[in-house]
């Protein structure tokens, strides 16, 4: 039988964290987005076990400024696209630069100079990333997941789709059929 | 991010393709590092050595003696420590079914091979940053599929 879930990233990550910090015994003031705030300075060697325990869940420690200053643009962008309420209806630049607390032209030369891309081009693979999981789940139509997703159509939604993976969403649907039939676990 | 060392494996049996590639890739602004392999047989041998290092993106050329495409990539998703490879196939044909099949087959990418050189970098540069977005950002990589036209 088939079991379809979903999961809130944030909830899960936090409570992961909790865990490891706790096992460890470190005092801590606050966990949050992407963020923990000890009590007093931990050492290397705690600090290696942490990284050891968070690795196991697929979580780093950064440590320079600006590739956490990324993570934090990727972390609210992420969070924006996958809530449970469509997207936020003020300028999507605006939104990221007061979440994350920079301004957003400094916040794009970073990006673009750091990862291999555009913020621009980051929301879009992550738009469509959130749709594949819709299409693929197979409880909302086409129109709703445009909807839900802020394209003013399925037009838009169909052609960014095509633009971004180079397939129609009902050629990529096949596909992964196919590829699924293929695996044996 | 940009300072690590991107990783890049071509499996092309052309020479001429070989070379083309190669220059597309020096003229991009990314810190790579190519490895050929001339057929499926040394691609199977190159990925298998013990210690080796391996790519985050294989060009995989569909049409190649000893061992074609198809079969190395079958041979890649049924190995434990390579199943998990990028891997873009390469090819002459632009037929829908041929690229559903390459994707379906386990290929993360499908390339149709361009003769207009700044089409190949345009296309190379495409696989690369997108994949890169999938090595970086937690991104789910049993969706990854791409058709790169």
């Amino acid at each position: 039988m088939k079991l379809n879930v979903k999961y809130d990233m944030n909830i899960a990550c936090k409570a992961i964290l909790k865990e490891q910090v706790e096992n460890l015994n470190l005092a801590y003031k606050s966990i949050s987005l992407g963020e923990i705030e000890f009590k007093e300075s931990i050492t290397s060697e705690q600090l290696e076990q942490l990284n050891a325990g968070l690795n196991k869940y697929g979580i780093e420690i950064i440590d320079s400024q600006k590739n956490a200053l990324i993570q934090k643009t990727k972390d609210v962008i992420i969070e924006m696209i996958y809530r449970e309420e469509n997207l936020p209806s003020i300028k999507i630049s605006d939104y990221i630069s007061n979440k994350v607390n920079y301004s957003y032209g400094y916040l794009s030369t970073l990006f673009s100079e750091i990862t291999y891309s555009s913020i621009e081009n980051f929301i879009i693979l992550q738009k469509i990333e959130r749709a594949k999981l819709l299409i693929l789940a197979e409880d909302l139509s086409l129109t709703e997941i445009a909807y839900r997703l802020s394209y003013s159509s399925v037009a838009h939604l169909s052609a960014q789709f095509k633009k971004t993976t180079g397939l129609t969403p009902s050629a990529f649907q096949s596909i992964i059929k196919k590829r699924r039939a293929k695996e044996f676990t | 991010m940009k300072t690590e060392t991107y990783h890049i494996l071509l499996a092309e049996d052309d020479e001429d393709d070989r070379l083309f590639f190669k220059e597309a890739i020096s003229e991009l602004k990314i810190n790579s590092e190519l490895t050929i392999v001339n057929d499926g047989v040394q691609l199977m041998n190159y990925l298998n050595q013990k210690d080796v290092v391996l790519p985050h993106l294989l060009f995989l050329d569909i049409n190649m003696p000893r061992k074609n495409g198809m079969k190395a990539l079958q041979e890649i998703r049924n190995d434990e420590r390579l199943k998990d490879l990028s891997v873009a196939m390469y090819s002459t044909s632009s037929a829908q079914k041929d690229i559903e099949a390459a994707l379906a087959n386990g290929a993360n990418i499908y390339i149709n091979k361009p003769s207009d050189f700044d089409h190949l970098k345009r296309i190379i540069t495409k696989a690369v940053s997108v994949n890169w977005q999938y090595h970086t950002s937690g991104l789910n990589k049993e969706n990854f599929i791409l058709n790169i036209e």
